[in-house]
């Protein structure tokens, strides 16, 4: 398994004096590629800020970020955003889909926001996208009237749009009943094994993180276990 | 760019009563600025056509030449009383040959030399001072449009015809083909019929004018050749204040301009037309806070749809266009509707025809609506107004804006 990324003695405060928290306290991870692993820890331990710093949407504020061989602790704002339309997906709890858009429009996004416009190309991975996410009456569906389970395929569809190397999942199942976490679940399960996509999935529920291969546990701004 | 368009495109069209009613507003603006327009540069031209309108445009006048003193006036202030009546009239002598000059300068559409005077119009016992205009045959109506203001007989000046306008004629009890005596400042008096009487609708030459022939002038102001005044008729009557120096160059008589008598009308112009501009500027700025206050709430609204697209990997600038676009777009719509709007609504209204003298008509003028400066100055505008709403939202942190 090769290396995918690596942080080191990350440290992330909010505020500062009085109102200063830390959030994380010189935190080490890696990960390899292909992994498949679940992010757990009590409320508050800091999984989103650790999900966030790792999809380059925010800075540490003191540690060391490399993501294939690349150096992004102070990569520039443009070079992040760059890094991250090619290299990472996300799938988020809530408002993860743009409502004025139609599944497929949403799942095309990715490439279509780097290329410019919406290729004939980009639109066949779409769809096939959806269909393999069981979506595939619902490819030209507003997103708006989607369930949630269905809402959080079409996200996880979109992750995949540009074949990232990981997919970062802030409880991309918190929202769901039973049935709906498992489907979305067994799909990047099986996504990460046929793709080898590597996915880090932040999650309360101890049956999802089963489900993974590897358990990664935040506590106290530090990787516990 | 053309897949931010599409963005812009779907959130405008998502929220379909919002944007139209904002289109709505916008248009209303344009469409104050459009009506504006019209407005005064009809009533410019209106008042133009109304008081100007029968006015020469260069007027050439003999130049009367001072008396000479004859009094050694040293070291004493001499008070010089000069009699109108009394002194010899100032004469153009070379107006044969300058005509043709002048004619042929561009932007002259017309030439009337004229002797004029004053004098004593008598009938019976009644006596009324007059001036008197004597015109060339065949040239009535090149300043003043004569011929359109004759309400019995005819404005041809034959010799022993005389115009009266309508108001003398009644206070005199006079009626057309009668026989007046008119009587000159030099002294002269002619018998005249009364060929023709016209009314121009203001006091003055209705009152206390009378027209006849340049023969008839002559004999009565004893003038056996030469004229005292040459009017002159602009294609563009705007062109006075440059053609006038080229005449006074080519002929080496004072020419002036109509524009040094009309000062006031010009000024009044000119303050009529800032004001103009001050309530065009106020509908644009409406405009432009309408449209930046409308774009500010929908980022607002849109901070998390932002935060996602930052995430999937849209730049920031990525994010300012789709929202300036949206400006953009508004404000071309707006423009576009408030201008139809306004052209529809100006055709209404009789036009500029209506504009000259004697006729019934608002001073409103269609052409002058500024139409495509509206539209692009509507559609710079809303773009101006998108930037700071577009700015705010490029500059968003998209964690905060996805705000899980
Ligand atoms: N922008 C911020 N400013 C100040 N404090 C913040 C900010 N973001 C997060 N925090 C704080 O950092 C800590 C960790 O938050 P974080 O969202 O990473 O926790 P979490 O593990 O994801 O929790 P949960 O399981 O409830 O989602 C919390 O105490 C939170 O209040
Ligand atoms: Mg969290």
């Amino acid at each position: 398994m090769t290396p995918l990324l690596e942080v080191q003695d990350l440290v992330k405060t909010f505020g500062s004096g009085e109102a200063e928290t830390r959030v994380l306290r010189g935190l080490n991870l890696a990960m390899s590629t292909g992994e498949l692993a679940a992010l757990l820890g009590p409320s508050g331990s800091g999984k989103s800020t650790l999900l966030t710093i790792l999809g380059t949407l925010m800075h540490p504020t003191s540690g060391s970020h490399t993501m294939l061989d690349v150096d992004l602790t102070t990569a520039s704002d443009r070079s992040l955003t760059e890094f991250r339309n090619r290299h990472i997906g996300f799938v988020f709890q809530f408002h993860n889909l743009l409502p004025d858009f139609t599944a497929l429009e949403n799942v095309v996004f990715p490439t279509a926001v780097r290329e410019g416009r919406e290729t004939a190309t980009a639109r066949r991975r779409g769809e096939e996208l959806l269909v393999r996410m069981g979506l595939a009456e619902r490819i030209h569906f507003p997103t708006a009237n989607l369930s949630g389970g269905q809402k959080q395929r079409v996200a996880v569809a979109r992750a995949l749009m540009n074949r990232p190397e990981l997919v970062l999942a802030d409880e991309p199942t918190g929202n769901l009943d039973r049935a709906s976490a498992q489907q979305v679940m067994d799909l990047i399960a099986e996504i990460n094994r046929d793709e080898g996509t590597t996915f880090l999935i932040s999650t309360h529920d101890e049956k999802i993180a089963a489900l993974c291969r590897r358990q990664i546990v935040v506590g106290d701004g530090l990787v516990t276990g | 760019m053309l897949y931010a368009l599409k963005i812009a495109t779907r959130y405008l069209t998502a929220s379909k009563a919002q944007t139209a009613l904002l289109v709505f507003g916008v248009a209303i603006g344009v469409f104050i600025f459009i009506f504006m327009s019209a407005l005064i540069g009809g009533l410019a031209e209106f008042i133009m056509a109304r008081t100007a309108g029968d006015m020469a445009h260069i007027t050439i006048q003999a130049e009367a030449v001072d008396p000479a003193l004859l009094l050694p006036h040293e070291g004493r202030t001499v008070l010089l009383v000069q009699e109108a009546t009394s002194q010899a009239t100032a004469v153009l002598k070379d107006t044969p040959a300058l005509v043709p000059l002048i004619e042929a300068i561009p932007g002259v559409i017309g030439i009337s030399p004229q002797i004029n005077g004053s004098g004593f119009l008598t009938r019976g016992a009644q006596v009324m001072q007059v001036s008197i205009n004597g015109l060339e045959p065949g040239k009535e109506s090149v300043i003043a449009n004569l011929a359109s203001y004759i309400t019995e007989g005819t404005a041809n000046l034959g010799a022993g015809g005389v115009l009266l306008g309508k108001t003398l004629v009644d206070d005199m009890d006079l009626a057309l083909g009668q026989t007046v005596r008119l009587q000159s400042s030099s002294g002269v008096d002619e018998l005249l019929t009364i060929t023709g009487v016209y009314e121009m609708g203001s006091g003055g030459p209705d009152r206390r004018q009378a027209y006849v022939s340049l023969a008839t002038a002559r004999t009565l102001f004893k003038l056996p050749q030469g004229v005292t005044r040459v009017e002159i008729k602009l294609a563009d009557l705007y062109a006075a204040d440059t053609i006038a120096p080229r005449i006074k160059a080519l002929t080496g008589l004072d020419a002036k301009s109509w524009t040094e008598q009309a000062a006031q009308l010009l000024e009044a112009l000119r303050a009529q037309a800032q004001t103009g501009y001050i309530l065009k500027s106020f509908a644009l700025l409406t405009i432009i806070i309408g449209v930046a206050s409308a774009l500010l709430l929908s980022t607002y609204r849109r901070r998390p749809e932002i935060g996602i697209m930052r995430a999937m990997g849209a730049g920031r600038w990525f994010v300012m266009v789709v929202f300036v676009s949206q400006g953009a777009l508004i404000g071309l719509m707006g423009g576009l509707f408030g201008a139809a709007a306004g052209y529809g609504v100006l055709l209404a209204f009789p036009g500029r025809t209506s504009f000259a003298p004697g006729q019934s008509g608002l001073p409103i003028d269609i052409t002058q609506g500024a139409y495509g400066l509206a539209i692009i100055l509507t559609t710079l505008g809303a773009i101006l107004a998108s930037i700071l709403p577009a700015r705010a939202a490029a500059r968003l942190d998209p964690v905060t804006a996805i705000g899980q």
